[in-house]
């Protein structure tokens, strides 16, 4: 079917981009269909489940719900954009924790947990509590985990990033971190 | 086969990294709906209105005619039925000459584009006349007109399957009991919420290959059904799983979707997608079955049971799906962890205007295990026993058989129950909790796979491959489906633990049936136990072979060499070592290139010498304990489930951390399923589904979900790979008796029904306060209340 296309303009994951979009088109139609950023997942559609959720300007966004032209001109995060720029061998904390936690089981909620737990644990004076992370998670659905773990990585990655920058302000975690993984590994 | 051959645990029992979860979590795995092909189409499914009518006409000329569309396929492209279980293949991919339930597929259009193909979709006209509908099964089972059986396939009207088995006497049981408790139980459907939706994508080759990428869990029983549904040799159809987004039983068989896009590839010469809508996965359910359990349980004053009589009644929806094995499993699975002396179950499936019923996590068991250990728990109020003390007392223990003649292995149910006990504080924090505040309890077991599969066949039910290859990595093929619980991870390890690579070396490939041996599937809790025992069995192979190369080279015994941390090493002399890749090379030039393959099959001895003896029947069996504690509010009738202490005897936990994701993982679905979930449709409003979305069906979030302490028991059993035994289903089970159990302690209330929604819980509340007022009963834990003010 034909319909009008609009043209947009944004930055997504630091870069700009312009994308010819059906002007009723959803910023997660954009994201997967147009650029092809399959990290933002579709699982209900209606904002129910949050495995679309985005950071828009930095604040978590249901891409889902959210008209593609309602980004235009803005800067638009995706979980691709959580590994850029980490540096060679080394990966976003959180998504360290995660991996040692097994927070991640079938995964196809993580992403958006990932993109709702980031704005959480940035710019942190104190580590961020179970508590906080759940109540900050909870638009976030997951079927596989009881959210045990997704907990437990979060409190830990939170903790990760506060030593690092107490240390030397530095970038992400080695992607092979200490801990009980490392003679697994 | 555990500790054959081994004197190492390097990696057995640790905590790992899942080979695939940082692809996954950084969005470059590829799930179904992400995979893109050339000059693809979108397919979209017109569903019925109508929850039971026949179908007088379907015309599809102003789809056809629509700019865009290239294909629109109707039941009459589909006349073969099928269905996972091969006695039972009663449905097609679209309805024929009748709809069964509100959203049956009826017609199928691929188009150039989604919105196109629902504008089309729209344009389909059919003509209905409608048919009485029946929602309840005993209603539909009453039903003597022919035109009114809803299945078009069924043999004995509205009657899916009908089981009665009797071991000893049972009625000269409960006579002779001190006390007999009666019950009567309904379990509330539920559905299982993976949160991607189903999805399929069709290809075909030039050369007539037909791929079909699937987000199922069962890729070897599709590939069997595309092929007799399509009528194309198996051998020219390619399934593919592409990473599964959950499934917990939701993809455990065909659905219309794998049928639409294969054919409609077919027809238009393109590849074609078609993506569920979230209330498409509502309507296509196949969850927990709604059961009504009438219990009667015999026991001694001591607390032992002496019989078990049951009577249930399955509301199966319109096809049968797993229907004649969740049948049953109804009864077939509860006779552990407890002796049960003696017993009775009778079971009947009906058919039912609604979507269908089929396997969802903990399948056909987790509704009867709700009703005994609530029953035991009643027994136990009733007799002055302590509820862990009256389960330890029936415990079957280890190498035992179950009344219905199944054989138990390895068994650690007392240590389930110990563990969460002292967990839990329960000896001294129970006398002393307060009325609104409770703990209780449950016991559980499950199997670890079904000795005998779906068809009959005599081939082994696991088969698995590993090549190795001299820079020292090892590429492992198996058929069976990582559905997000870490089975590739699961493999990884083995052949770690066999080779002495570390998981970054080994790649896992699984689940495309054109390059990987038939695995029948991610259902019934058997993955680990089968294809971990064919994955070792090949391991040990290759294992065997690059030892005796190195071990020629060093000339010292085969024995003595280790394969382990990327080397291979002289056990008697460390400092004597190869890397890997050196051993593979040496192994190779002896060998010539390293493969070998790895069977397993089940033990054919441990079930039945009856008709359905061989039903339930496992090479091993999980035991688990649920400890809830719970806060229940008497003025509003809110259950708040604090801390959930949960105790599981897997065997040998072979990836610890992975082991614990299962165990919290079913005990949040179990507490979900107590307190909130209802898969239910509206016969006031036509059979539609009261919520179908994940807002209206209310999934724990976060926040809902308690505090939950896993803890992993392990009580290896001969028959599973280093002893392991199964962890995704078991651990479910109990959660949900523990919390009724639970709530009875703290406010002196027996919920018999699913879920324990507010309403329910305060009308139940003031009933009692009621019967207090009037005499009837005692305030509940007036004694504590007078112990304390005294």
């Amino acid at each position: 079917m034909t319909q009008a296309a609009i043209l947009l303009t944004m930055k997504v994951n630091g870069d700009p981009v312009e994308v010819a979009a059906p002007a009723h088109w959803t910023l997660l139609e954009v994201l997967r269909y147009k650029l092809d950023l399959i990290g933002s997942k579709q699982g209900c559609d209606k904002g129910d489940c949050g495995a679309c959720t985005v950071q828009i300007d930095g604040v978590p966004a249901l891409s889902c719900l959210t008209l593609a032209i309602q980004a235009e001109g803005r800067s638009v995060t995706t979980v691709e954009g959580l590994s850029l720029d980490q540096g060679p061998g080394r990966v976003h904390p959180l998504l360290d924790a995660f991996d040692r936690y097994d927070a991640a089981q079938c995964g196809f909620c993580t992403p958006g947990i990932l993109m709702a737990a980031e704005s959480l644990v940035r710019d942190r004076r104190a580590p961020v509590t179970r508590e906080e992370a759940a109540s900050a998670l909870a638009g976030n659905l997951c079927r596989c985990t009881g959210y045990t773990k997704i907990l437990d990585a979060v409190v830990d990655a939170s903790e990760q990033i506060l030593r690092t920058r107490t240390k030397k302000g530095g970038a992400g975690e080695p992607s092979t971190s200490e801990g009980e993984v490392s003679d697994a590994r | 086969m555990p500790g054959e051959d081994r004197d190492r645990d390097w990696q057995i029992g640790k905590v790992h990294r899942k080979v695939d979860a940082m692809e996954r979590m950084r969005g470059i795995t590829r799930y179904t709906d992400d995979l893109k092909l050339p000059g693809m189409l979108h397919a979209k499914i017109l569903r019925s209105p109508h929850p039971h009518a026949k179908i007088l006409s379907v015309d599809t000329s102003a789809a056809e005619a629509m700019p865009g569309v290239f294909g629109v396929v109707t039941g009459q492209d589909f006349r073969i039925p099928y269905g996972i279980i091969p006695w039972t293949p009663d449905e097609n991919a679209l309805a024929v000459d009748k709809v069964c339930h509100v959203g049956d597929g009826v017609a199928c259009v691929a188009a150039i584009d989604e919105d196109t193909a629902i504008a089309a979709i729209a344009a389909i006209k059919v003509e209905y006349e409608e048919l009485r509908a029946f929602y309840d099964p005993e209603e539909a089972l009453a039903n003597r007109d022919r035109e009114l059986t809803i299945n078009p396939y069924a043999r004995k009207g509205n009657l899916s399957k009908h089981v009665v088995l009797e071991f000893g006497d049972v009625e000269g049981s409960l006579e002779g009991a001190d006390l007999v408790v009666a019950g009567d139980y309904f379990f509330e459907g539920t559905t299982h919420g993976a949160i991607e939706p189903h999805c399929a994508v069709a290809q075909v080759e030039p050369n007539g290959i037909l791929t079909v990428w699937s987000a199922t869990q069962v890729s070897h029983y599709l590939h069997r059904e595309l092929s007799k549904v399509l009528e194309i040799p198996p051998h020219q159809i390619r399934v593919i799983q592409p990473p599964l987004g959950g499934a917990f039983g939701g993809k455990s068989e065909p659905f219309d979707l794998e049928f639409c896009v294969a054919k409609l590839a077919l027809v238009c010469g393109r590849p074609v997608k078609l993506l569920y809508t979230r209330e498409e996965v509502f309507y296509s359910h196949r969850g927990r079955h709604p059961m009504k359990m009438k219990y009667r349980t015999g026991f001694t004053k001591e607390g032992k049971i002496t019989g078990v009589s049951a009577k249930t009644i399955l509301d199966g929806g319109a096809y049968s799906s797993f229907g004649l094995v969740t049948t049953y499993y109804s009864g077939q699975l509860l006779c552990a962890p407890y002796d049960f002396g003696s017993y009775r179950f009778e079971s009947t499936r009906a058919y039912t205007n609604k979507p269908a019923c089929g396997p969802k996590r903990g399948h056909g068991s987790v509704q009867p295990r709700f009703a005994i250990e609530i029953q035991l728990d009643k027994a136990a109020v009733a007799l002055g026993i302590d509820p862990i003390e009256l389960r330890r007392r029936n415990d079957i223990g280890s190498d035992a058989v179950t009344v219905n003649e199944f054989r138990v292995g390895s068994n650690g149910f007392q240590e389930c129950l110990t563990r969460v006990e002292v967990a839990s504080g329960w000896q001294e924090r129970r006398p002393a909790l307060p009325y609104g505040q409770g703990l209780g309890v449950a016991g559980s077991t499950y199997i670890s796979g079904t000795n005998y599969p779906i068809y009959p066949n005599e081939m082994p039910q696991a088969a698995v491959q590993i090549c190795l290859d001299r820079s020292g990595r090892a590429r492992v093929f198996s058929g069976a489906n990582d559905i997000g619980q870490g089975s590739n991870t699961m493999l990884a390890v083995i052949v770690s633990e066999e080779l002495g690579l570390p998981l970054d070396d080994i790649r896992v490939l699984s689940a495309d049936t054109d390059l990987c041996p038939v695995d029948l599937g991610a259902y019934s809790s058997r993955i680990t136990l089968m294809v971990g025992n064919a994955c070792l069995n090949a391991a040990q192979k290759l294992r065997r072979k690059v030892c005796e190369a190195v071990a020629k080279r060093w000339e010292i015994p085969r024995k003595r060499v280790v394969l382990a941390k990327r080397m291979a090493l002289d056990l008697e002399n460390p400092e004597r070592n190869v890397s890997s890749a050196e051993a593979f090379a040496w192994a190779e030039a002896d060998n010539g290139l390293l493969g070998e393959v790895g069977s397993y099959n089940t033990p054919k001895d441990r079930h039945g010498d009856y008709r359905g003896g061989t039903i339930g029947a496992s090479p091993a069996y999980s035991f688990t304990a649920h400890l809830a504690e719970v806060e229940v509010d008497p003025e509003t009738g809110l259950v708040d489930v604090k801390t959930i202490w949960v105790a599981h005897d897997c065997g040998k936990a072979l990836s610890k951390r992975i082991v614990e994701g299962q165990i919290e993982g079913s005990t949040y679905m179990g507490f979900g399923e107590a307190l909130m979930e209802q898969h239910v449709v509206d016969p006031e409003h036509r059979g539609v589904h009261i919520g179908p979305n994940l807002l209206d069906y209310r999934m724990p979030t976060f926040l809902d979900t308690p505090t939950i302490d896993a803890m992993i028991v392990e009580a290896a059993d001969a028959n599973g790979p280093y002893g392991a035994k199964e962890a995704g289903e078991g651990p479910l089970h109990s959660s949900i008796p523990a919390i009724a159990n639970a709530i009875y302690d703290a406010v002196g209330i027996r919920l018999d029904t699913l879920p324990f929604s507010p309403p329910k819980v305060l009308a139940a509340i003031e009933e009692r306060r009621r019967r207090v007022e009037a005499g009837e009963l005692p305030p509940h834990k007036a004694d504590r209340a007078a112990r304390r003010s005294a």
